[in-house]
């Protein structure tokens, strides 16, 4: 009879623990490792959201995890399912293709799936799509030079790595200008979204063509080569660079009204923010959490820079 | 003893000096190939931005000779640069508040950073020889080690240094003495130390002796050990070099800082000539390996024939093209 009490209790006590564990949901964040600024910008961003969310929701838990590739992301994923036991899963992947059958395998344990950034090759897997508008950042870029040169003049490109996000950003960008017949794309070079490959590229620039108006860096990392290799050469024609993504030093630098730096073309990193804050609502009841998030690309100008400045963040 | 050991390598090098022109010839195809392509490519800022940019890698590649020749490899150059730099940085943005951000800070941050490479390249000796573990696998490790350091300090995004010193120091990578930029100044410089290290000291003797038959150095009572350990340390000294000209440039580390270095090092190394398998090699064919290198990227940036998609497949032909003219030196 003791014995049977003893065991009622604990069962009780399990069973009370479980309906505890239920009651605060997880949600698991996993992100590229901070190898470069942008990414940077997203572990800081996902770690500033965790805070957040935590405090914000009390029954709410967030695990951000970050991995170094593919593979290792795809390892981590599973993990945090049988280990950590997460509800949700808010996943910038690497990759598309090699990381949507290892998020569809999540997927089918019944977790919650935000993805942010780079789309799955299968759609149907997420149940919440935060995307960033990498043709729109193009198109943006493209339509703020060609305005801001009057529709006339020769530009360089400077590109990133040989990828689709490059690619999206890239072939956006160009059909703007195609719609501008008198600025001169005079040529495009890849820079790995890198500083000193843009440095070196953009020396390469200046001794090839003799006159050169302005510059799409795509990048700011990109950009901070740009400028010193046009300082160096001190040349005087290039009118402006438009680098991108928004690091807080170009946005202090179009905030301070740099001359070569009048513009910046955001894809924000908190991006990843939103996608947790989007996974909490889910959590909270009340309101529809399905379908798209498209986080633009907005036009970061000498009006409305302050509000994208971010002084403490890395990136 | 030293005659036994040293006389059979200076009849090989004497040898081979003949097939040593190899790469001589392709740069010297590769330079009308490009002045046909663009006549700018000629011009004299061209011509010191090629230099410039090949004064990191080149001195990098000057240590990896002694490396190299001595049989070992160092894998972690790049990411050692990346950290170094970071460092170098930080150390002195820590200094700027005592003793300014004139030219004291900066001899104290480049006092620092060579002796940080010189430890470095200790480490690494010590568990080579002392700890018996192949060159290959104790600088991938350091390759990781090193790198992952600097984007945990940066936070995986930039180191800036502080505005003054930046302002003062940019003139060691953008200044000029008698008219040639100070980099190509210490490029030379470093190469010709090397290249004196090299063929007119015992020292350099010691280092080829043991690259090409490490058991009969060992019996010659050559301290092998010590002197593979020096190799790794002049690699280490010359990674700091190279940082004391890269940080002025953009006045930054990142974790994208100094990322294949290693590659384009040791392909410099080989394509001058050396052996990958060690026991000989030139400081000379170094030299024009690296500059050969920054030459392909260079005129691939001034010509738009090629697809930019295939920049790296013209890259390739053009080494294994200056492998394949110097492949007498290997027999």
């Amino acid at each position: 009879m003791k014995r049977m009490l003893q065991l009622a209790l604990v069962a009780a006590a399990l069973l009370g623990g479980m309906a505890l564990a239920q009651q605060k949901a997880v949600i698991g964040v996993s992100i590229p490792a901070a190898d470069h600024g942008w990414t940077a910008g997203v572990v800081y961003w996902a770690n500033q959201a965790k805070a957040q969310v935590e405090e914000a929701y009390p029954n709410l838990s967030v695990i951000v995890k970050t991995a170094k590739d593919p593979a290792e992301q795809a390892n981590q994923i599973q993990d945090l399912v049988t280990v950590n036991k997460i509800d949700a899963l808010v996943i910038l992947p690497y990759e598309s293709a090699p990381l949507t059958k290892p998020v569809a395998d999540v997927k089918k344990q019944g977790v919650f799936v935000v993805v942010v950034d780079r789309g799955l090759t299968d759609p149907s897997i997420q149940d919440v799509y935060v995307a960033g508008d990498n043709p729109g950042m193009g198109r943006v870029s493209g339509e703020y030079v060609a305005q801001k040169l009057g529709g006339k003049g020769q530009i360089v490109v400077l590109r990133g790595i040989p990828t689709v996000i490059d690619n999206e950003r890239y072939n956006a960008f160009m059909d703007v200008m195609k719609q501008h017949p008198d600025i001169e794309v005079l040529d495009a070079q890849y820079a790995n979204w890198n500083r000193d490959d843009g440095f070196k590229v953009m020396q390469d620039f200046l001794t090839r063509f003799p006159h050169i108006d302005a510059v799409w860096a795509q990048d700011d990392d990109i950009a901070v080569g740009v400028l010193r290799a046009i300082q160096q050469a001190n040349r005087s024609d290039v009118k402006f660079v438009l680098g991108g993504a928004g690091m807080k030093e170009f946005i202090k630098k179009v905030m301070d009204g740099d001359p070569l730096v009048p513009a910046d073309v955001l894809y924000p990193p908190n991006m990843v923010a939103t996608a947790v804050n989007v996974a909490a609502l889910h959590y909270s009841g009340g309101s529809a959490i399905l379908g798209t998030y498209i986080v633009s690309a907005p036009l970061v100008t000498k009006d409305n820079a302050s509000q994208y400045y971010y002084p403490n963040s890395p990136f | 003893m030293q005659p036994d050991t040293t006389a059979p390598v200076r009849t090989k090098r004497r040898g081979l000096r003949l097939g040593g022109l190899g790469p001589l010839i392709g740069l010297a195809a590769l330079v009308v190939l490009a002045t046909i392509l663009n006549p700018s490519f000629l011009s004299v800022g061209n011509i010191f931005n090629v230099l410039t940019r090949t004064s990191f890698i080149g001195i990098i590649a000057v240590g990896g000779t002694f490396v190299i020749i001595a049989g070992g490899i160092d894998l972690s150059v790049g990411s050692m640069a990346a950290l170094l730099a970071g460092s170098m940085i930080l150390f002195m943005n820590a200094l700027t508040s005592a003793l300014g951000g004139g030219w004291l800070t900066i001899v104290a941050g480049m006092a620092f950073v060579v002796i940080l490479g010189a430890l470095f390249g200790l480490g690494h000796g010590l568990a080579i020889t002392k700890g018996r573990i192949e060159p290959f696998i104790v600088t991938l490790g350091t390759l990781g080690i090193f790198r992952s350091v600097l984007t945990y300090l940066s936070e995986g995004g930039a180191i800036t240094l502080g505005l003054d010193v930046s302002d003062v120091y940019s003139r060691i990578y953008y200044g000029h003495l008698l008219g040639i930029p100070i980099p190509i100044w210490v490029f030379l410089g470093m190469a010709a130390l090397g290249g004196v290290l090299l063929n007119r000291t015992a020292y350099g003797r010691h280092v080829q002796a043991i690259g090409s038959n490490e058991q009969v150095a060992r019996f010659a009572a050559l301290r092998v050990d010590r002197e593979k350990i020096l190799t790794y340390v002049i690699q280490g000294v010359c990674v700091a070099v190279a940082t004391i000209l890269y940080v002025p440039r953009l006045g930054s580390a990142s974790p994208s800082t100094g990322l294949l270095w290693e590659l384009e090092a040791i392909a410099a190394v080989i394509i001058g000539g050396t052996a990958l398998k060690g026991g000989f090699g030139s400081v000379s064919g170094t030299v024009v390996g690296a500059i050969l290198l920054s030459t392909i990227g260079n005129v691939l940036n001034l010509t738009s024939i090629i697809s930019v998609y295939l920049n790296a497949a013209v890259q390739g032909v053009v080494i294994i093209l200056v492998a394949f003219l110097q492949r007498g030196r290997r027999r």
